[in-house]
């Protein structure tokens, strides 16, 4: 049994939030740049454009990419064989207070979703915990958007609708999303579970490299045919019309009942963020 | 080229400004977000002043970062637009001509627009870093214990923006997208 003490935990977090905040991830840079290339609409070259500008202003002097450094959502996959001494919910939120509040990140949780008043420390962080063999701890950070978040639809599908009930439904939800979540958009998809699993694998779709495929052969060509249908139809960055409505499409199944379908779709903007470090 | 406008915004010179026109804002723009909106709703409804000049003002919907040492904001983006719908008509009545956000408007807010005069732009979403260097001074005038919703002051140097929907009610999310679908036919 491998002893880790929690205040290595609360670190980690608290670099993560800042780092992932003003730092998009390589696969995002190289994702936008490709996309860049592609476009051929003018409006749509401009604003991709000044995106890559914008994470070059973030990275080069510190500020946030987007003003939403989100809501933090923490994913911790805990090896069996390592006993934290300490609370890690404890510790996960006061790396979070840390982070944003040393880091000058915006607070923008509230301690009750009906009396909507801001905890101010940006607490609590939404925590995912995973057990699984080794003695290591993977923490990854990933602040969490609300303009996108808010675009994210869950069905409960009939087996009869099929995969086709699934691709329309994933096509109904960036249609009815449009330019509110920031197009170009990165869309996670959960299929099967339960109403909640569902939901979880969708978030955790949108945690993959946006250039690496489900390694189901059929889950990654159904995440290459959904993005061409995606970029077909038009909305393009912003909204103003263009090809690159979205960069990504990814896709996470799980088995699931006789009697359902469950599909959920969790959209993420083009400053999709998430940053991880193993202890 | 991108046309420049001067804040305060007359309501005259926002029925001249058309959809899919680029613009260079200058001057004083106010910053209020959902909690703002309410409040500011809340006073109007009980007749009472507003803490924002509302006459001819354009309201930037943004919750920015902290600012850091010597910097006047930080990170300054538009936030959606559609969580103020149901605000935004009573604030035009009062006199607000210019709108900045991101993202669908509903059929009242445009409603309101074509009847007194007033215009809504885009700013680029999750652009902040880039945005804030157009920013120039900022300060709270409001409802300080809402943090990043607070209402500020905020003047704003050639700050870069569209116009999304206009008074006539005109609208580049379905012309732009339809000029680029129809560019494939």
């Amino acid at each position: 049994m491998r002893d880790l003490n929690a205040e290595e935990i609360r670190d980690v977090v608290k670099r993560l939030c800042i780092d992932a905040n003003c730092r998009l991830p390589s696969d995002m840079r190289e994702c936008i740049s490709k996309a860049r290339e592609n476009e051929k609409w003018d409006t749509a070259c401009e604003i991709l454009d000044r995106i890559i500008e914008n994470y070059g202003i973030a990275a080069d002097t510190d500020r946030p990419i987007c003003q939403d450094t989100g809501v933090a959502c923490v994913f911790l996959k805990i090896g069996q064989d390592v006993h934290i001494k300490g609370s890690i919910e404890d510790a996960v939120n006061e790396g979070v207070r840390r982070g944003y509040t040393e880091g000058y990140l915006r607070k923008s949780v509230v301690r009750d979703p009906l009396d909507r008043v801001n905890t101010g420390d940006n607490t609590p962080a939404m925590i995912y915990y995973d057990i699984v063999p080794g003695d290591k701890v993977e923490i990854t950070v990933a602040p969490k958007g609300f303009g996108s978040e808010n675009m994210s639809q869950i069905i409960m599908l009939k087996p009869s609708d099929g995969l086709q009930g699934v691709k329309d439904f994933i096509l109904k939800v960036v249609e009815d999303a449009g330019p509110n979540p920031c197009p170009p958009i990165v869309v996670g998809v959960g299929v099967g579970g339960t109403f909640d699993k569902a939901a979880y694998l969708a978030k955790k779709a949108l945690m993959r490299p946006v250039n690496v495929r489900n390694e189901k052969p059929f889950y990654a060509e159904l995440e290459r045919e959904m993005l061409d249908k995606i970029n077909a139809l038009g909305i393009g960055p912003q909204g103003f019309g263009g090809k690159t409505t979205a960069l990504a499409v990814n896709i996470e199944w799980f088995p699931t009942h006789i009697a359902g379908l469950p599909v959920a779709v969790n959209i993420n903007c083009h400053v999709t963020r998430h940053k991880t470090e193993v202890l | 080229m991108p046309k420049r406008i001067k804040t305060p915004l007359s309501r005259e010179d926002a029925r001249k400004l058309k959809s899919g026109d680029s613009c260079l804002i200058s001057g004083v723009i106010y910053t209020a977000r959902d909690a703002a909106h309410k409040r500011l709703c809340e006073l109007a409804a009980k007749g009472e002043e507003l803490p924002l000049p509302i006459r001819d003002a354009t309201i930037y919907y943004v919750g920015p970062t902290p600012a850091k040492e010597g910097q006047p904001i930080g990170s300054a983006g538009p936030t959606t637009s559609y969580r103020m719908d149901a605000y935004s008509p009573t604030l035009i009545a009062l006199g607000e001509t210019g709108m900045i956000g991101k993202g669908k408007r509903s059929p009242e807010v445009v409603d309101a627009m074509k009847k007194h005069g007033a215009v809504y732009f885009g700013a680029i979403g999750g652009c902040g870093a880039l945005l804030s260097r157009c920013v120039k001074k900022a300060e709270v005038i409001a409802y300080e214990d809402l943090g990043a919703e607070a209402v500020r002051r905020l003047e704003v140097e050639d700050f870069p923006v569209v116009v999304i929907i206009d008074s006539e009610g005109n609208n580049l999310y379905e012309t732009g997208r339809k000029a680029y679908l129809d560019s494939l036919k």
